[in-house]
């Protein structure tokens, strides 16, 4: 049995994203590796290798990698990963686009957001936002997944001195280019990686009031996240988003602003370790799943929140 | 320009899914079923490129269960210009679904496939990217905005830093996200008038599908329960309860 992770990385670092792949891929057991595509990507490819417990290192770095397009990526994933037992990438949005695309090349069925694993071909992975449980059993020869970050705890980066081994082969069938991006920039935490994350919702009324999360947040070291409803009224950019169609969250703390709890919402953030709701509503859902409600004007509270921290 | 729309029959957005009570699967019996909400943005997105006069023909096309039908007619009654329904009572994975698409495909030669970037039954986001590699055309998932420019289009697409553009030559399928529209409601007029359009049937085996499981539902299961939790007075109390309690602000 052999595993190969696929990294998540901005060329220059390997993202945490990768390690609860590698904790995922240690559950099922086996020698496990470690693909980094990119362009001029060796840096994350060095990190990589520093991870415990990695075999070794493999690193497709070609221009045409990098953007990532998934046109490109797939097919060098399918042929890398066809001599391993198990593909594993942690459900970014990178991997959702590019896993199903590599396994279909592979004639095989991708289960997508394991939250566990029972054996090397038993797992358990959410359904219908998050309301069941499902536990799947995959016959295929390659078992390829992508991995619900927020369920297996990040491995150790360091520790390891794996050896780093060159694929050569780049794939560019010509039909995708990149054409640019809007990356938000924040000195905050990352979403699916801060220990306590604050959220609004449609309740915080227009973007600016999100201004006063963002002072909370500040001073607590917490990222922002927003519902639904936050994001479409263009209060927040859609990066923003926590919930079944957006980000899984579950930090420490999460403390819920303005948002009702739809089960849309509560599915991205429901493991969380500690919920606080406010919302002036007291029959609001999100209250449901809270340890702790506060029924308040959000205007009143937040900013007196604020002035006690 | 030819367009081509999957779309799904799924649980209504608004219904708690249960398990049965033998905890094989979910029950299903008697909850209401919709076309899947992100397959709804797929059809609106369609509708306005024939609009704009982008699109010559909209195709609807379901694979699913007889009752299907109704999710497709209400494609049609949103403007689909006819459909496909490839028939099946077995409850087939994407890679089965994203087969038969393939063979519809090759039969319609679309320039566009329009789908939505998740089921929220499965919650797989699979099947575009999947139908993209049987195909060999290009992707764009998780759409916000699309412009057609002869052979090429061009899609925002939302990601977790942000948005990326690709353009892509077409046939291209692209999968949409949230924000790429807000649908429209069918008019009475049009559900009249869909009734009267062209759908027709198939099946898996007429398609040359081999549908045949890979992956096995041994059982479902409920979320661990969360504690009850409790009302605070005022944000004193709340701060002293994160602090001295839950410890998890210092
Ligand atoms: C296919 C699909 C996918 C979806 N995916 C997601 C998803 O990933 N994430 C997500 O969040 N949603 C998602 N949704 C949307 C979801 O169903 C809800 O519509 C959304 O979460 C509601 O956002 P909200 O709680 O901010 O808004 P509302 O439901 O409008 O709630 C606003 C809340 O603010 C409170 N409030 C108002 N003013 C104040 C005040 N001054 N002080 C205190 N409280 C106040 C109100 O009492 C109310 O409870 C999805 C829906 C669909 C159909
Ligand atoms: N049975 C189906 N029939 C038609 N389209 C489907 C079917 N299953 C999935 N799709 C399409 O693929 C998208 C993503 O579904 P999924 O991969 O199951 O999350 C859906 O929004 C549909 O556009």
């Amino acid at each position: 049995m052999s595993t190969l992770v696929i990294a998540e990385h901005d060329n220059s670092s390997l993202n945490i994203a990768t390690l609860n792949s590698v904790a995922a891929a240690q559950a099922i057991g086996g020698d496990i590796d470690i693909l980094v595509v990119g362009e001029s990507c060796q840096d994350a490819a060095a990190q990589a290798a520093k991870v415990a417990g990695i075999n070794k290192v493999l690193v497709a770095d070609n221009g045409a990698y990098a953007n990532l397009l998934a046109e490109n990526v797939a097919p060098l994933i399918a042929e890398v990963g066809a001599s391993y037992s198990h593909i594993l990438a942690t459900s970014t949005s990178m991997a959702k686009n590019i896993i199903p695309r590599a396994a279909a090349l592979l004639d095989v069925q991708p289960i997508s957001d394991i939250s566990a694993v029972i054996s090397a071909d038993t797992f358990k992975r959410p359904i219908y936002a998050g309301n069941v449980i499902a536990t799947v059993q995959s016959s295929d020869a390659i078992k390829v997944m992508t991995v619900r970050g927020t369920a297996f705890d990040a491995a150790p980066a360091d520790g390891g001195s794996a050896s780093i081994e060159a694929v050569a082969s780049a794939h560019n069938p010509g039909i995708s280019t990149f054409v640019g991006e809007e990356v938000a920039v924040s000195d905050r935490p990352e979403l699916t990686a801060a220990e306590i994350v604050i959220s609004g919702g449609r309740g915080m009324g227009n973007g600016e009031n999100f201004e006063m999360l963002y002072s909370i947040a500040d001073k607590l070291g917490a990222a922002v996240g927003a519902s639904r409803a936050a994001v479409d009224a263009g209060f927040v950019p859609n990066d923003m988003q926590v919930g079944q169609t957006g980000k899984i969250v579950a930090p420490d703390l999460y403390v819920a602003v303005g948002i009702s709890g739809a089960i849309q919402h509560l599915a991205g953030m429901k493991d969380s370790k500690v919920i606080v709701a406010i919302n002036k509503d007291e029959e609001a859902p999100i209250f449901s799943v809270a340890d702790y409600g506060l029924v308040a004007d959000l205007f009143v509270a937040i900013p007196e929140f604020d002035a006690s921290l | 320009m030819k367009v081509l729309v999957a779309v799904k029959r799924v649980v209504d957005y608004n219904v708690k899914v249960r398990p049965k009570s033998d905890m094989t699967d979910v029950d299903l019996a008697n909850v209401k079923m919709s076309i899947n909400p992100f397959c709804e943005i797929a059809v609106e997105e369609a509708v306005r490129l024939k609009e704009k006069g982008v699109a010559t023909e909209i195709i609807a096309i379901s694979v699913g269960p007889q009752q299907s039908q109704e999710q497709l007619r209400t494609a049609l009654a949103l403007g689909a210009d006819r459909a496909i329904l490839v028939s099946t009572d077995e409850v087939l994975e994407p890679l089965a679904i994203a087969k038969c698409l393939k063979a519809v495909c090759d039969a319609e030669s679309p320039d566009l496939i329009l789908m939505g970037k998740q089921a929220i039954d499965g919650d797989n986001n699979q099947t575009g990217q999947m139908l993209a590699a049987l195909t060999g055309f290009g992707q764009a998932t998780f759409a916000s905005e699309i412009t057609i420019d002869g052979d090429k289009i061009t899609v925002i697409r939302e990601v977790d830093g942000g948005l990326q553009t690709v353009a892509l030559n077409l046939p291209a399928i692209v999968t949409a996200d949230l924000r790429l529209n807000e649908p429209r409601y069918a008019s009475l007029p049009n559900i009249m008038k869909a009734k009267k359009k062209q759908l027709d049937t198939s099946t898996p085996a007429d398609l040359g599908v081999d549908v045949a499981p890979r992956v096995k539902m041994l059982g479902v299961e409920l979320p661990a329960e969360r504690q009850a939790g409790i009302k605070v007075a005022d944000v004193a109390e709340l701060v002293d309860k994160l602090k001295n309690e839950a410890k998890v602000i210092s």
